[in-house]
Parts: C-alpha cells; sequence; structure tokens
C-alpha cells in the first residue's frame, strides 16, 4: 500500500489489507484454486451408500475404545509391541551412531568438499525414500521379520539426524572452536572439546525426537512384513475385531505420550 | 573436583570421580541394552536369507532395469489422484486444526481446565497414529478409495496442524489484542483483527509444509487400498512386474522432489 497522508484518508472508512498484495496474482491464485476445486471434486468417486453403510461400523469402532481388549489377544498384542520396541531401540541407536560421522561429514565449514558432496548425497537418498518404500525392498532382500524393519529405520534415521546436525554445526560459534585449535589440539580434540560441547544438547534433542518417530514409524512396517505391532494390528481390523484394535491404538498413543513426556524432560536438563 | 593432584602435578579432568562413574554406568546399560535388542532380533531372523542377500539384490536390479517407460500413460489417472489426496486431506484437515488449536492455545482457550486437555488429546491422538492406519480403519469403515484416502490424510494432519498453529497463536504480540480490545470489539472480532493477522503468515507456512508432507505420505496410502499411485505399485508388486514398480518408484520419487521444490518457494516467498 502506498502512503498517504491522514488529511487524505480522513472520512474514508478503514478497509482491511490483504494478505497478497498484489490483485492480479491474488484473483488469479483464486481462479486457479476455485478450478482445481472443482475439477478435483468432479474426480472424486464418493460411494454414499457405502458410506453410510459403513457409519454402523465406524460408530461400533469409536464404542470400541471405551471398552478396549487388552485381554483376549494378549499374547500377540504383547510380542507385536515388544518387537516394535526392540525394533526402535536397535535402530535408533546404530541409525545415532551412523548418523554422527556423516553428520560432521555434511557440514560445509568442517568436512573438505569431496567428503562434503559424498555425505549430502546419502543423506538426499535417504530423505527422499519413504520409509514404508525401503521397508518393501528391504523386506524382498533380505526376508520377513523384524531385520528389514531395523535396517529401513536405521536408515531412514540416519537422513534425518545427519541433515538437522550438520545445519546445526555449520551455524555453531566458531569463536570456541577456533580456541581450541589454537591450544595446538589435534583434530580428533578439537571435535571433541570445540565443537561437541556445543551441538549436544541439540542433537540429545533431535535423538529423542526421532526415537519418538521410530516408534511411531514402526508400528507400520509391520504391513508389508517388516515386524513389528502393525501386523497384529492389521489382523485385528482384517477380522473386524476393533475392540483388540482398540486397544493396540491405545497402547501406541500412551507409549508415544510418554516418550514425548520423557524427551520433554530430558531436553529441559541437557539445555 | 575436575582438578586431580597427582604427587606434585595437578591435572584437569572434565568430570568428577563420580560423574564418570555414572557415566560409564550409564553407558553399560545402554549397551545391554542394546545387545538385549539385538539378540531379539537375530533370533527373529533367518539368517541363510541374509547371507543370500546380495545375489537376490542383484536379482531385482537385473529385473527392474530398465523400467518399463510405456507404462507411464496408465499413472495419469493414479498421480491426479494422489495430488488430490494430500491436496484435499490437507485442507479438511487445516479447516478442522483452526478450531482446536483456538481452544488449544493458553491464551485464547475458553477453559484452561476442561477444553485446553480435550484439546490436547485430539492432537496427540491423532498425530500419533501413522496414516496408514487410519486409512486400514477407513477402508473398514467406508470402504476402499481415494475418498478413505482423504479422510486419513485429513485425521492424521490435524494434529501436526494444529500443535503448529497453537503454538503460533501463543506466541503473538498482546499488544495488538488489547488494542483492538481497547476499540470496544466482541470477542470474535478481536480474533478476526487482533489474532487472526498475526498468525495468517505462520498459518499459510504450515499449511505448504503439510501439503509437502502428504504429498509423500499420499503415495503410499494406495498400499493399503486407499487410492492414489500406492495401489499401482502394490499391484505391480503382487505379479512381481518389477520394471514396473521400478518406474512408479521413479515416478513417486519426481513427485516428492517437486513438492518440496514447491514447498521451499512457497515459504520462501511467505516468511
Amino acid at each position: 500500500m502506498s502512503h498517504r497522508e491522514l488529511d487524505d484518508m480522513l472520512g474514508t472508512a478503514w478497509r482491511k489489507p490483504h494478505f497478497v498484495a498484489n490483485p492480479m496474482l491474488r484473483w488469479g491464485l483464486v481462479a486457479g484454486f476455485v478450478a482445481y476445486l472443482i475439477a478435483a471434486f468432479m474426480t472424486i468417486e464418493v460411494d454414499w451408500g457405502r458410506v453410510y453403510e459403513g457409519l454402523d461400523r465406524g460408530a461400533q469402532f469409536v464404542l470400541a475404545f471405551t471398552s478396549p481388549d487388552f485381554v483376549s489377544r494378549a499374547g500377540d498384542i504383547w510380542e507385536g509391541l515388544l518387537e516394535s520396541i526392540v525394533m526402535t531401540v536397535a535402530a535408533s541407536v546404530v541409525g545415532i551412531l551412523i548418523s554422527i560421522p556423516i553428520g560432521l561429514g555434511a557440514a560445509r565449514n568442517i568436512a573438505p568438499m569431496p567428503i562434503y558432496l559424498i555425505c549430502r548425497g546419502i543423506v538426499a537418498i535417504s530423505r527422499a525414500l519413504q520409509e514404508i518404500i525401503v521397508a518393501i525392498l528391504l523386506v524382498a532382500i533380505f526376508g520377513f521379520g523384524p531385520l528389514a524393519g531395523f535396517l529401513t529405520l536405521s536408515f531412514a534415521t540416519i537422513g534425518f539426524l545427519s541433515k538437522l546436525l550438520a545445519e546445526d554445526i555449520e551455524s555453531m560459534d566458531r569463536v570456541q572452536a577456533e580456541a581450541i585449535k589454537a591450544s595446538g589440539a589435534r583434530w580428533s580434540q578439537w571435535i571433541n572439546y570445540g565443537v561437541q560441547p556445543q551441538v549436544m544438547p541439540r542433537l540429545v534433542g533431535l535423538s529423542m525426537y526421532r526415537i519418538d518417530i521410530n516408534f511411531r514409524e514402526s508400528a507400520i512396517l509391520g504391513l508389508v512384513g517388516a515386524g513389528g505391532i502393525g501386523a497384529t494390528l492389521n489382523t485385528a481390523f482384517d477380522r473386524y475385531e476393533y475392540d483388540t484394535a482398540a486397544a493396540i491404538l491405545i497402547l501406541i498413543i500412551v507409549i508415544v505420550m510418554a516418550l514425548e513426556y520423557l524427551s520433554g524432560i530430558i531436553r529441559a536438563r541437557v539445555q | 573436583m575436575p582438578v586431580v593432584e597427582q604427587g606434585s602435578s595437578r591435572i584437569w579432568h572434565r568430570r568428577t570421580r563420580n560423574e564418570s562413574l555414572i557415566r560409564w554406568f550409564g553407558w553399560l546399560l545402554g549397551v545391554a541394552v542394546f545387545v538385549v535388542c539385538w539378540q531379539r532380533i537375530s533370533e527373529s531372523t533367518t539368517w541363510f536369507f541374509v547371507w543370500d542377500a546380495p545375489r537376490i539384490a542383484n536379482d531385482i536390479w537385473t529385473r527392474a532395469t530398465p523400467p518399463r517407460w510405456e507404462y507411464i500413460t496408465q499413472l495419469g489417472r493414479p498421480i491426479w489422484d494422489t495430488l488430490n489426496i494430500a491436496t484435499l486431506g490437507t485442507m479438511i484437515s487445516l479447516v478442522l486444526a483452526v478450531p482446536v488449536a483456538f481452544l488449544a492455545a493458553r491464551n485464547t482457550t475458553p477453559s484452561k481446565l476442561f477444553i485446553r486437555p480435550i484439546a490436547l488429546l485430539v492432537i496427540v491422538s491423532t498425530r500419533s497414529i501413522n496414516s496408514l492406519i487410519w486409512a486400514l480403519l477407513l477402508i473398514a469403515i467406508i470402504g476402499p478409495g481415494v475418498f478413505a484416502g482423504v479422510i486419513a490424510i485429513a485425521i492424521r494432519s490435524i494434529g501436526f496442524c494444529a500443535k503448529l498453529l497453537y503454538e503460533a497463536i501463543e506466541e503473538i504480540d498482546h499488544a495488538q489484542v488489547e488494542a483492538i480490545t481497547a476499540t470496544g470489539a466482541s470477542r470474535w472480532q478481536v480474533m478476526a483483527y487482533g489474532i487472526v493477522p498475526q498468525i495468517l503468515p505462520a498459518f499459510a507456512g504450515i499449511a505448504v509444509f503439510r501439503w509437502d508432507i502428504n504429498i509423500r505420505e499420499s503415495t503410499v496410502l494406495g498400499l493399503v487400498g486407499a487410492g492414489g499411485i500406492g495401489l499401482q505399485l502394490s499391484s505391480s508388486l503382487n505379479v512381481l512386474a518389477w520394471p514396473q514398480v521400478s518406474l512408479i518408484l521413479l515416478v513417486i520419487l519426481a513427485a516428492v522432489v517437486i513438492s518440496e521444490w514447491v514447498s521451499a518457494k512457497v515459504r520462501g516467498a511467505i516468511i
């Protein structure tokens, strides 16, 4: 909006400024959006009869949350949950251990150019491929079971953690690192005393967050045969045993909440 | 005491003796847990398949290359469906997330004691369950198809959008709200003129960010029957048509990269 004198504006009503200032662009965006919406709604086929029939089952499912059945499939649920937790822990440990050197390599202010490019390449590949697709391929290669899930989660952890760690290292305070270097430190001492203390709080926080994500992801890897609670959940849905499914979902939610609470405490302590 | 006297010389240590003991014990415990987890994974793995893996991987690679390029003519509609699932799902979730966010933010919630915990529960429970599980559930309720995918994405995104949005609402500048209140505005007018303009940029950023994530997620929703390109992926996998699988994976990769680029551009323009 151009500047105007207050006198010009006296007597005219105030109008709210628009979010997108350029009127051509604004109306173009609106028109394009409406056209897209019409096209999208035209092509979506909704079988309202089927939806209406299903509402009954939906109500049953919602009711199942009031009386979840932890008992009758307790063995299967316990096995699946334990496998999910085992996969999460192992994959988080391995993923974090591998992502630290890759994160160091992907930071421009530490690594030389060739190493930087290689590490950035690894990060890009790991981030572009989705967990579930990686899991399908790994199940095809390594066979059914938690090993495929473990490898999938480790691989996904590397992309996530290395990228954020590298960004944190790139934005660190150079003065501290230089002071350590000036005292005659070796490269390893320089990393250990100059760089590591600066990025440690964030690394711990991000690792906790990733453990949280890994657990959530481990709950679906079972759908493609990569171990964990997902297989049990899928079976429960297929057999319309909503009370068991509700029990599993409640357990997942409770564990995720507990992890979030725990990571909040740990992050508050390290920072 | 980080300085230890050894004979006549004083040596600086980073930690006191007790601190290092506790640290060592922590590491020991961590390694023990990891070993137990690894043992469980290794027990339920058929190691013969793992030793055989390089041969299998090579076999799959030779089958999958070159991709069957002609197949791309059949992928137009699934890509359009995937785009619709992500876009419509994001829109529905934003409509639902806005009231939840206002109820969850400390400074706008009508009741801190009763309504805020409910809103937070909605946020946590929708966030901690993966969209594939929501899709599984919705397929059992309303039948397979694009519609189930749209709703699954919508429900899954509520928690994410509402969480970021309520954090943005809690960080607003209070002086502006007070200024609007001082003019005698009603509760709704305060919201429309005092709060909404402050969170609009954050809102647009969240919307685009979540849309990008949803494009990724909707590409695999078809694996459980919820429409989109994942449907083609799972049917190609079922008949072991590896050249088609590799083409579909390339298309998904391109979609993910393009959506990330678009979202980065739009967010760059907003912020």
